[in-house]
């Protein structure tokens, strides 16, 4: 290839941030630079340096992490030192919204604004612009704040996340998060019977370690207040501690919690004790599943039904198959974790309140299916998941749980978190594979499917979160047992993420086969007389109707009436949200998500938007005007569904349509 | 020696087209098939000389049994499919893609786009005045060539023929996302900033005339460009040995721009600087 690089020289800051992720470089070839004798003998390039591609991601996070946005100067000698042409890196860069490539403030404020967060951050959005100025604008004192996509807080709506860019953003709140999680597991037991989660207790007082000005530092503020918003920008790191994740539960303090089989440890164990995990079941699942061996446990994740909980429901135990059947090798584990399904926090509040369980299950997945190497591909607007995780995983290496040798089976596996960076469709499951590998976070074509040629082209299987964990039930319970929990055809506990115009928002688990009336209840729904729709499964689900409240939540019963589970949203509006909004906001959202590869997406999001928006600023004009817009979204719509590469494409007018023919909208 | 090299026979596939059985070398394309059978479907990413990225999506066929439109371009037929070319879904959606695409750009050079949106009724300008464009201006920045991402329908032909497809040069790629998503330098520095090397390879393969040599560029800001008028002339690059075709696009005696014929084995439509660009020593002016 023909390197090319300016003449922009990176900042010292930005030459450390690249060299703490890499090293420092080794030649000249790599951007160190003084020129040895030895580099104008010897060329360092090919292969070996452009085998480390798949660090640009991690690259750009380093410098983005480090200045708060990535200068010509550093990302060319980020590309120096990977061998990356600067075009390709800067057309990644690019791709991602929590990067800039433009200077700008240390500190960023992303407000959500997406569904959940709609109503409640409308004033929120006012006030700041009124205390910190517009939005995307930077103020004096060095901070910015922007409107977000779904941050995954919806059960404390409104949210926003401040991230400052400084050194060790990670390491200064891992302390102050260690400090803070030996106090969880006992504000836990109090928490969820407590009305809303969002008055949850929080966790004990943190005692911050004194901060340096130049610190990295994240703070999550949800919900937030003006004024909390503002001070927490000023300095994020001295911020109010978050709610323990129990808070998310509200099932968690209730009789039935016992029966809990995916949620029953939140609260209850410390996230950051390995021993406490242990204590409460933890890792018998995966002695269980060494005295299978790989073709038992297939076996019995066949037998148990277990269907992939993100969307498609596809059967777990054919993909472990078809994947541990493929002679090519070797085989690699992918979980997405990257939940940004607007309406979704399941995976976060799992995450948070129970990291070894992720673990346990994909150690056990990747045993089932023969690989050796997991990636966790987190969503970058999740700090705290994260930094559980990472302690997580150091621990269970500690111990012996990941390595070489995992529990002394001779079995070697380990993980590596790799972190999103703001992009929905990372969240598809080729889209995931590029971005680890790190190009721009498009969608492949299928086939070849991922079981076939996935990560890096070779066999992989991709599961989410909540699929991978439903593996741990299915193995302490035994196949039949766990199918004999739910329907015939929807086998064992399914998780809820209801947020709206509920009394008690939160992450719920229920047997499938519940209603959606019966969820709602138990979710505290309000006067049922109020109660305008209900959108199933996301921004790329549906809604339904206030009396169709006993659709079975199974992935059968929703399919026959017309609309989906997706990945288990239940978003409730009430009378007081304006529904024309509601659809425009979904509209905007797939238009900034599109990845901009097809042209019925790229091209299509945008038209659907335009449409809506005439249809909201018409509301009571003319009648034909209405009808003809409308025409125009079913035209459409039905060319983004039929003819678009990925699911984000062709589900992008799912919410509209069902909009239109189920609430009746612009009639 | 032989100059193409034999490969074992290749199976049939047989399956069914539009009703008729048809029968295509395995591996064949269902766009491979439909040539074969005489049959027009529109492309616009696809190239002779590239692996489609498929992202165009205005080749759109039915498959029987199939939840969505299948690119002909790159699905691969498969014994008892049953592809249908012309039915009301895939007309729809080709329809409706040559809407999306000509609302939002400048299809005025690209060679049948008017054709196609006459054939498939399709009606751009249904989306209101105020439909968003991608609202580029042309890039000028050298002497050889301009790109005019107004008229870009971001096929990643460019992207594919500059970087692992044929050129490995990697100057140019895909920035942002979206609707914003343009193809783009590094930091959109200009061209002579950036690694190009002028080979024109990004040229030769553009379908929508988005990137053209200064040449045509001026002629037609000018008025003067008439195709009608020039002649093609097919002989061998005279700067060295590899022996690149070169097709001279002549009008008025003047040689207007330099393409490369894509069934040329050694090069497949490829040239270097020299080839694609040094002919004004030829000229007497
Ligand atoms: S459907 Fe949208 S997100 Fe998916 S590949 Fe096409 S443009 Fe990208
Ligand atoms: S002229 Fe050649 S090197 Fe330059 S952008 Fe086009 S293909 Fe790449
Ligand atoms: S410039 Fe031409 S070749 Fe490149 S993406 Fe645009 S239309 Fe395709
Ligand atoms: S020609 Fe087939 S998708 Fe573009």
């Amino acid at each position: 290839m023909d390197l090319h690089f300016g003449d922009s020289k990176p900042t010292d800051e930005e030459r450390a941030a690249v060299d703490a992720l890499l090293g420092p470089p080794d030649s000249a070839w790599e951007g160190s630079d003084d020129r040895t004798d030895t580099d104008l003998r010897w060329a360092k390039g090919g292969h070996t340096a452009r085998g480390r591609r798949d660090q640009l991601l991690p690259g750009l996070h380093a410098l983005n992490d480090r200045v708060g946005w990535i200068s010509e100067g550093g990302l060319d000698y980020l590309c120096r030192r990977l061998t990356v042409p600067p075009a390709e890196a800067y057309g990644v860069a690019t791709f991602y919204s929590m990067f800039s490539l433009k200077p700008r403030p240390r500190t960023v404020v992303r407000v959500c604004t997406d569904i959940a967060c709609a109503g409640p951050s409308a004033d929120l959005c006012t006030s700041l612009e009124s205390r910190l100025g517009p939005a995307d604008t930077p103020v004096e004192g060095g901070a910015v704040w922007e409107r977000s996509p779904c941050l995954g807080l919806c059960e404390r709506a409104p949210a926003a996340l401040v991230i400052r860019a400084g050194t060790d953003a990670d390491a200064v709140a891992a302390a102050a998060d260690a400090a803070g999680s030996a106090g969880s597991a006992g504000s836990a037991g109090s928490a969820g019977s407590a009305g809303s989660a969002g008055s949850a207790p929080p966790e004990t007082a943190v005692e911050r370690p004194a901060v340096a000005a130049e610190s990295g530092a994240y703070a999550v503020v949800a919900p937030a207040t003006p004024h909390a918003l503002v001070e927490a920008a000023r300095d994020p790191g001295a911020a109010a501690a978050e709610p323990a994740p129990v808070g998310a539960v509200p099932q968690a303090g209730g009789p039935g919690r016992d029966r809990l089989a995916l949620l029953h440890r939140v609260g209850r164990v410390d996230p950051a004790s390995l021993d406490d995990y242990r204590a409460f079941d933890g890792y018998a699942a995966l002695r269980r599943a060494f005295t299978l061996g790989p073709a038992g446990v297939i076996r019995e994740v066949t037998d148990s039904g277990l269907l992939g909980r993100g969307g498609a429901a596809f059967p777990t135990g054919r993909k472990w198959q078809a994947t541990a059947a493929q002679p090519d090798h070797p085989h690699y584990l992918v979980c997405n974790a990257d939940e940004s399904e607007p309406g979704t926090f399941k995976d976060r509040v799992l995450m948070e309140g129970d990291p070894y369980a992720l673990i346990e299950a994909m150690t056990i997945a990747g045993y089932a299916t023969g690989a050796h190497r997991g990636y966790l591909y987190l969503r970058g607007e999740y700090p705290r998941a994260r930094r559980r995780i990472e302690h997580a995983l150091a621990a269970a290496r500690t111990r012996g749980l990941l390595g070489p040798d995992v529990l002394g089976q001779g079995y070697a596996f380990d993980i590596e978190v790799r972190r999103g960076a703001g992009a929905y469709i990372c969240g598809e499951e080729t889209a995931i594979f590029n971005s680890v590998e790190g190009y721009r976070g498009e969608p492949r074509s299928k086939p070849p499917f991922p079981v076939e040629k996935g990560l890096f082209g070779k066999p992989t299987v991709v599961n989410n979160v909540e699929t991978l964990v439903n593996v741990l039930p299915v193995l302490t319970m035994g196949a039949e047992a766990y199918a004999a929990t739910g329907t015939g055809a929807s086998t064992g506990p399914k998780l809820f993420c209801v947020s709206g115009s509920v009394s008690r928002p939160g992450l719920y688990e229920l047997p499938f086969g519940a209603t959606l009336g019966e969820l709602l209840r138990l979710a505290g729904q309000p006067d049922p007389e109020r109660l305008r729709a209900v959108l199933l499964g996301g921004a790329a689900g549906g809604f339904v109707r206030p009396d169709e409240l006993d659709i079975p939540l199974t992935f059968e019963g929703t399919r026959e009436a017309g609309t989906t589970l997706g990945s288990g949203v239940v978003l409730a509006l009430d009378d007081s949200v304006p529904l024309p909004r509601v659809l425009l906001r979904i509209a905007e959202f797939f238009r900034d998500e599109s990845c901009g590869q097809c042209v019925p997406c790229r091209v299509g999001t945008v038209r659907q938007e335009e449409a809506l928006t005439r249809l909201l600023d018409r509301r009571n004009g003319e009648a034909a005007d209405t009808a003809a817009d409308v025409a125009l979204l079913r035209e459409v719509g039905a060319a983004m569904r039929d003819a678009s590469i990925c699911g984000l494409g062709q589900t992008a007018w799912n919410a509209v349509e069902s909009a239109i023919d189920r609430l009746g909208a612009y009639a | 020696m032989s100059a193409v090299p034999l490969q074992p026979p290749r199976r049939l596939v047989e399956f069914t087209l539009d009703g008729e059985p048809v029968r295509v070398p395995e591996g064949s394309t269902l766009l491979d098939a439909c040539r074969a059978a005489g049959k027009d479907v529109p492309t616009l990413c696809q190239g002779d000389t590239l692996t489609p990225k498929n992202a165009c999506r205005v080749c759109m066929v039915e498959v029987e049994g199939a939840r969505t439109l299948a690119p002909a371009c790159s699905r691969r037929a498969e014994a008892g499919m049953e592809v249908r070319t012309d039915s009301e879904r895939a007309r729809h959606s080709r329809k409706l893609v040559l809407e999306l695409l000509a609302s939002s750009t400048d299809l005025s050079t690209t060679p049948r786009a008017a054709e196609w949106i006459e054939e498939y009724g399709a009606e751009p300008g249904r989306f209101g005045e105020d439909a968003a464009t991608v609202a580029e201006e042309p890039k000028v920045d050298n002497d050889l060539y301009v790109r005019d991402y107004d008229k870009c329908i971001l096929c990643y032909k460019c992207v594919d023929a500059c970087g692992e497809q044929w050129q490995n040069t990697f100057a140019i790629a895909v920035a942002g996302r979206g609707f914003d998503a343009r193809i783009s330098t590094e930091h959109d520095a200009p061209l002579t900033d950036s690694a190009c090397v002028y080979c024109g390879n990004c040229i030769e393969v553009c379908p929508t005339g988005a990137l053209s040599f200064k040449t045509e560029f001026d002629m037609r800001e000018a008025g003067t460009w008439d195709e009608e008028r020039q002649t093609e002339t097919t002989t061998v690059c005279a700067y060295c040995g590899v022996g690149c075709n070169l097709t001279l696009h002549v009008q008025d005696n003047d040689i207007v721009k330099v393409s490369s014929p894509h069934d040329n084995p050694v090069t497949h439509g490829n040239l270097c600087i020299k080839g694609r660009f040094g002919y004004q020593h030829v000229q007497q002016h």
